[in-house]
């Protein structure tokens, strides 16, 4: 039976050559439009690291003074950018199953070998767990101990691309590199490693998307060398030269808790932490704040505020798109009563006629999607020539291109439903006595 | 031509003209929104900055192993090294004027703080005007074609210089004429005393230029785009900025020849690919994601309009095909081609008309909705409009192919079986 009602929508698709292509064609670009802007979201708002984004936790506290202070209504400033004390205590507390403090840097690199200019890299500056807690593996060697970092000790840990272009790729633990004009002993090399969005680098001035860091230097071995943080804010006049000690916020604190479910209890130690600091008269608010990797970055606002626009613009789009084509397969249907008078009267049923006006819907979405198909992936490649930060990542999954023909089919049905109620639900009779 | 008989007609079609009705209202609401931020990127990207933008380049370089900003002595021996590149950019050959600057308007990179009437405000006081600093010296007007609209210039003995972490006073400024007539409504700021970043130290307005831009792009610069103060001042760090104003025509030849020239004043330094740039290609950088959404919308409300003009002309065939005998006995019974050709254009008018009607509140709506969600302010009544007239007009375009075969049917077809 299948079988005959596709011989018959392909019989009848046939016949309006001009009409079944500008129906396939408004539905593979309305579907192109949204799966290539569902790819660029999708993207965008991924889970950085999901084998333990639930247990991964970003306290914040609220430094500012107590002027302007509206008691529950405040929230702590600047994405949760701490005090450097406050950082350090709470590393030092060790409440956490893992915990790092963290900041990033401009890193500039002079390669050792003559003829070659020095260069900026992006640096981390961060504590002894940054590299256990975010999963980052290495390919050779390991990271420090907290005890390097206490003692400024100067080692480095380098990104897989700086090994390549320094060290030609081969195992460069235990040599030197020179980093703001200071030696640094590499003691480990990273596998490729860059969480898509990079969740610990944003609001930390870093950029959101793309490569990773190249080189990761203890953060008090780093400051005690005079690198600066990307990203400082100050709430009062502060003298910048003493970060540590001056009114201003600029590094960030992660920790790994061993079960999402003891997040409360981080809470409260973090809410009591906040108290104990008003009491000794440093805070002058109580609020604080916990969110894991996925709420940070919902706060955070990672995904630009285009990149949804088009989202929305493209299902607005493939909505016309799929009003377009229930006008046109209705004005179709109402031209072929004749046709469905003499089958209904050959003792077709209402069901067989609205299977076949279904089964014609589907072949038209199943076009639609592999239009669509098509122009999805030219829809990504011109984003990947865009010289934005996240161009190089814009790629079709496995899933979106099931996702793809989905959406076709169902936007397709979508539309046929009503012209194919109309046509089953005409009465034979007057059809074929007009004619 | 009575509407009464060609509403009684297109009951009988419900469902065809709710399709096309809302086709024109969803097409609407989206096309109005879509040129409305298509317009509003386009202005954004459209005004100008105050620079003399052509024959501009800057130059960002970092030194390797020099001294620290953070002593007296560090901060001298700085100053040299900046002043030795300076000299040397100076007499380049097709170089006009160079500037040591912090920053440039559209860079992204900004230093910013407040200036009071009042000496030692606290931070976060209310009576502070927010603005961006241009740390520079007496070339700065020269090489950023800037407009000097009241007072005087830099001259050479204004200029000082500091560690970029150091805050000592700064005694002459010279601000932009946005900020003057903020902080002096009655247009006396030349001469006038005005205190920046909470300092007591009273710093003197000498000079006003006409416009200049600050370095932010980003939203959170929007309430003071143009405010920006000029410090006679050289920062010394362990990296600088040079702003170079090139003869005309010779932008190219000198950017080429800046870094080898640099690297002879000093090799132990940092110039990346990045780090020679033409105004241009920071102009361009930092408005490609505007000009980008702008273009990606332009070319959406164009297949929109193209979809929806096709949807329209397949229907109106359908239902010219179906009225083929009706046609045919209006014509036998002495209506003019005109007559047919006008009932159609009126019918489509008629179901565009309620489209648009039902299409301008959906804008309206979508525009409401927008401005809850995004930075986006109230959609200007002219886009509705036009908007709405231009929908009406695609409709009657659309509908005049179908409708003039309507028109040629002959009044023979209402005897002949449909």
């Amino acid at each position: 039976m299948f079988g005959y009602y596709f011989h018959l929508a392909v019989r009848s698709l046939g016949r309006n050559r001009v009409l079944t292509a500008l129906m396939v064609l408004a539905l593979g670009l309305g579907i192109g439009a949204c799966i290539t802007t569902l790819t660029v979201l999708k993207l965008l708002s991924g889970d950085p690291i999901p084998q333990k984004s639930a247990r991964l936790f970003h306290p914040e506290v609220d430094p500012l003074p107590a002027q302007g202070y509206v008691p529950g209504q405040s929230k702590p400033p600047w994405g949760g950018l701490m005090p450097y004390a406050d950082a350090m205590n709470l590393l030092h507390a060790g409440k956490a199953e893992r915990q790092a403090v963290m900041a990033l840097t401009q890193a500039k690199v002079e390669p050792r070998q003559l003829g070659q200019k020095p260069f900026f890299s992006d640096g981390v500056m961060t504590t002894a767990a940054f590299f256990q807690m975010f999963d980052a593996p290495f390919k050779y060697g390991s990271g420090w101990s907290e005890g390097d970092g206490e003692s400024r000790a100067r080692v480095a840990v380098i990104a897989d691309f700086l090994n390549d272009k320094l060290y030609a790729g081969r195992n460069s633990v235990g040599e030197t590199i020179r980093i703001n004009d200071h030696d640094y002993r590499i003691v480990g090399v990273l596998k490729p490693w860059s969480p898509q969005p990079r969740f610990y680098a944003v609001g930390l001035g870093g950029h959101s998307y793309g490569n990773g860091d190249a080189v990761y230097l203890p953060l008090q071995s780093a400051r005690a060398d005079g690198m600066d943080p990307q990203n400082v804010s100050c709430w009062e006049a502060a003298d910048i030269k003493h970060l540590e000690t001056s009114p201003c916020v600029f590094v960030y604190v992660w920790v790994e808790l061993a079960d999402a479910a003891d997040a409360g209890a981080y809470e409260t130690f973090l809410s009591n932490y906040a108290q104990q600091q008003i009491a000794t008269g440093r805070f002058h608010r109580p609020e604080v704040a916990l969110p894991d990797v996925m709420r940070f970055m919902r706060d955070a606002q990672v995904v630009p505020d285009d990149v949804r626009l088009q989202a929305g613009l493209a299902f607005g789009f493939l909505l016309i798109c799929v009003v377009n084509t229930v006008g046109l397969l209705l004005a179709k249907c109402l031209r072929r009563s004749r046709e469905i008078g003499v089958r209904r009267a050959l003792g077709a049923t209402r069901r067989t006629i609205f299977a076949q006006f279904m089964v014609e819907s589907a072949l038209i979405g199943l076009a639609g999607g592999v239009l669509g198909l098509v122009f999805a992936e030219l829809g990504l490649w011109a984003i990947r020539h865009q010289p934005a930060q996240y161009a190089a990542l814009a790629r079709l999954d496995l899933a979106m291109f099931a996702f793809t023909f989905v959406v076709a089919v169902l936007a397709s049905l979508l539309a046929g439903v009503l012209p194919a109620w109309r046509a089953c639900m005409l009465t034979p009779a007057p059809q074929l006595k007009a004619s | 031509m009575k509407l009464h008989p060609m509403i009684a007609a297109l009951r009988r079609h419900k469902a065809g003209v709710v399709l096309i009705a809302l086709q024109i209202a969803l097409t609407l609401a989206i096309v109005c929104n879509a040129i409305f931020i298509i317009g509003s990127r386009i202005e954004r990207v459209n005004r100008p900055t105050g620079l003399d933008e052509s024959n501009l380049f800057l130059v960002t370089q970092q030194w390797v192993g020099a001294p620290s900003a953070d002593t007296a002595d560090g901060v001298e021996k700085l100053d040299v090294m900046q002043r030795e590149d300076l000299a040397a950019l100076r007499n380049l050959p097709g170089v006009e004027a160079v500037a040591p600057t912090n920053s440039l308007p559209l860079l992204n990179s900004s230093w910013t703080g407040s200036v009071s009437l009042k000496p030692d405000t606290r931070p976060g006081d209310k009576s502070g005007t927010r603005t961006a600093y241009y740390f520079t010296d007496e070339q700065a007007l020269s090489t950023m074609g800037l407009k000097l609209v009241a007072g005087r210039a830099f001259n050479a003995g204004d200029v000082r210089h500091q560690g970029f972490r150091d805050n000592p006073p700064r005694p002459a400024l010279i601000v932009t004429k946005a900020l003057a007539d903020k902080l002096f409504p009655k247009g006396n700021a030349v001469g006038s005393v005005i205190y920046s970043d909470g300092s007591g130290a009273p710093s003197t307005i000498i000079g006003v230029v006409e416009r200049l831009q600050i370095p932010a792009t980003g939203s959170w610069g929007n309430n003071f785009t143009w405010y920006s103060t000029l410090v006679p001042t050289r920062l010394d760090a362990n990296f600088t900025r040079y702003a170079v104003r090139t003869k005309p025509g010779q932008l190219d030849a000198v950017m080429r020849a800046v870094t080898p020239m640099l690297y002879k004043v000093d090799p132990m330094r940092v110039l990346d690919d990045d780090s020679v740039k033409s105004f241009a290609d920071i102009r361009a950088k930092a408005y490609r994601a505007d000009v980008g959404m702008a273009i990606l919308m332009g070319v959406i409300c164009l297949i929109l309009i193209a979809v929806t003009a096709a949807g329209i002309v397949g229907l109106t065939s359908f239902w010219v095909g179906q009225r083929h005998r009706q046609i045919g006995v209006r014509r036998a019974l002495g209506a003019r081609k005109l007559d047919i050709l006008h009932y159609f254009q009126l019918e489509n008018l008629l179901i565009a008309g309620v489209g648009a009607v039902l299409g301008v509140l959906l804008a309206i709506g979508l525009n409401l909705w927008l401005i809850t969600r995004y930075e986006m302010s109230h959609l200007p009544v002219l886009y509705v409009l036009v908007g709405t007239v231009a929908v009406l007009v695609l409709g009657q375009a659309a509908v005049f192919v179908p409708a003039r075969r309507a028109s040629n049917v002959s009044p023979v077809s209402a005897t002949r079986a449909a």
